[in-house]
């Protein structure tokens, strides 16, 4: 099996970091900036940092919207990270509303500020957190099969958070303030991270390595 | 649960450690490489570089140090001293860092870190403040190591700074730098308190208790040390545990 991925280059997001990420797993990276380089993808990864709507409007100024929809409906496996995450969701809650790509049901909205007891919450939502199955058995068989069932933790930095319209959809959650924040989805062959797996020392590395062999 | 961070600080002078972990079996610890690996492998959860490079000549050694680091070790990286523009964040994030942290170009134009902010996102932009004790209760903005008052009020630059789009704020007490007496507890909790973001808390730390009470008693979400840990007195696993054992969410150090 091909271990060629596709990295989705717009502009936006540490780009590097997540190459040298897939590389360390050997992984055969592409950068694609094209529409005909993102359709011609086996496997694409769309990282993404800063604003939801930022990250939109440099897809659409490089027409990449279409494409990435063509890639996600072939069935190719199809990796958000962070606010590449986060536009998979239906619309983004961050400086206005905002459409997203809408292979995933559901809203981005901000991260609450008060915890369960009324208490102040620190956002944005910096540093290592565990990762929970939403229910049994939600794991199994998903990118997330691995390292990470051991509880390794790994490496969050956001403001927003995905709210999946279905249950079904929400792969994996963490623990902030006393409240479940989604912290992964996934929809058949879309999979997203609001984690960094590429800064999550072993056990990102681990789930990189599971998408390579997807 | 989110877990309380633990960030080693290595100074780096033309591309080389000058304050860094001094293990005999490094083949060279003067290599920022070697050393962010060693940290790496102990279970730290973060890493800060403070490049503190004097000749401009020589700037340039940081992106170098920050892509080779950035090769080997996959974790996040901030990146101090010397942070000027908007392309000296970008060379730095383009190189491999997760952060830029920013200090004195902030005090010279507040607007550079709005502009920072937007450009990058928040998550990317770190404000340090060098703070000082003016009076009881009371602390002033330094730069320049300590040496240079800007009469700008601590908590009140922290608040404004939040404000422009910092992310996370570094707070270093220029009293307690160096002396090893423990954070200025006052202070960090007087910042923490008063701003939304998370405060890493620096300056001081003697003893393995001085973590803990940075963030039991000054309320800091990350812990930024650097010669307990360089000079071998503690490793970041026997940190860890401290913590742990004093009711600290810690990420477990793995084990291979």
């Amino acid at each position: 099996m091909n271990r060629r991925v596709t990295i989705v280059d717009y502009g936006s997001g540490n780009l590097l970091s997540v190459r040298r990420a897939l590389e360390c797993c050997a992984g055969e990276v592409t950068l694609a900036q094209t529409p005909e380089q993102v359709r011609h993808a086996d496997r694409l990864v769309l990282p993404g940092v800063g604003a939801f709507a930022h990250c939109m409007a440099l897809l659409r100024g490089l027409d990449l919207l279409d494409p990435l929809k063509e890639v996600a409906a072939r069935g190719n496996p199809f990796l958000g990270i962070c606010v590449g995450m986060q536009i998979l969701m239906t619309e983004g809650h961050e400086f206005g509303k905002h459409a997203g790509l809408g292979l995933i049901d559901g809203m981005v909205e901000p991260i609450p500020t008060l915890d369960g007891d009324g208490g102040r919450l620190k956002v944005p939502h910096i540093g290592w957190n565990a990762l929970g199955e939403p229910i049994a058995g939600r794991w199994d068989k998903t990118l997330l099969d691995g390292g990470l069932r051991g509880g390794s933790q790994v490496y969050f930095v956001h403001s927003y958070a995905a709210r999946p319209a279905n249950s079904d959809d929400r792969l994996a959650e963490t623990r902030y303030g006393g409240q479940a924040i989604c912290a992964a989805v996934a929809k058949d062959n879309v999979v997203g991270t609001q984690f960094h797996p590429e800064k999550s020392a072993e056990a990102g590395l681990d789930l990189l390595e599971r998408f390579l062999g997807w | 649960m989110l877990t309380t961070r633990i960030i080693p600080c290595l100074d780096v002078k033309d591309g080389r450690v000058v304050k860094g972990v001094n293990f005999v079996d490094l083949v060279d610890a003067g290599d920022p490489v070697e050393q962010a690996k060693v940290y790496d492998a102990a279970g730290a959860d973060e890493l800060t570089f403070l490049d503190i490079t004097a000749s401009s000549d020589n700037r340039d050694t940081i992106y170098d140090v920050v892509a080779r680091t950035a090769e080997q070790v996959f974790m996040p990286l901030t990146v101090g001293g010397g942070v000027r523009t908007v392309e000296d964040i970008r060379k730095l994030l383009l190189a491999g860092a997760d952060k830029a942290s920013i200090m004195t170009a902030a005090v010279h134009n507040p607007d550079f870190v709005k502009e920072a902010a937007e450009r990058f996102g928040s998550q990317c932009i770190v404000v340090a403040l060098d703070a000082k004790t003016v009076a009881p209760g009371k602390w002033e903005i330094f730069t320049h190591g300590g040496r240079n008052p800007t009469g700008i009020d601590a908590v009140g630059w922290a608040k404004r700074m939040v404000e422009l789009g910092a992310g996370e704020l570094l707070l270093t007490s220029m009293d307690r730098d160096g002396t090893k007496q423990g954070f200025n507890l006052e202070l960090t909790r007087a910042v923490s308190d008063a701003v939304s973001v998370p405060v890493i808390a620096s300056g001081g730390v003697g003893t393995l208790d001085h973590l803990v009470e940075g963030v039991t008693e000054g309320h800091a979400s990350a812990v930024l040390a650097a010669s307990i840990f360089h000079f071998g007195e503690y490793t970041i696993a026997e940190a860890k545990a401290h913590m742990a054992a004093a009711g600290v969410k810690i990420r477990p150090v793995q084990t291979a």
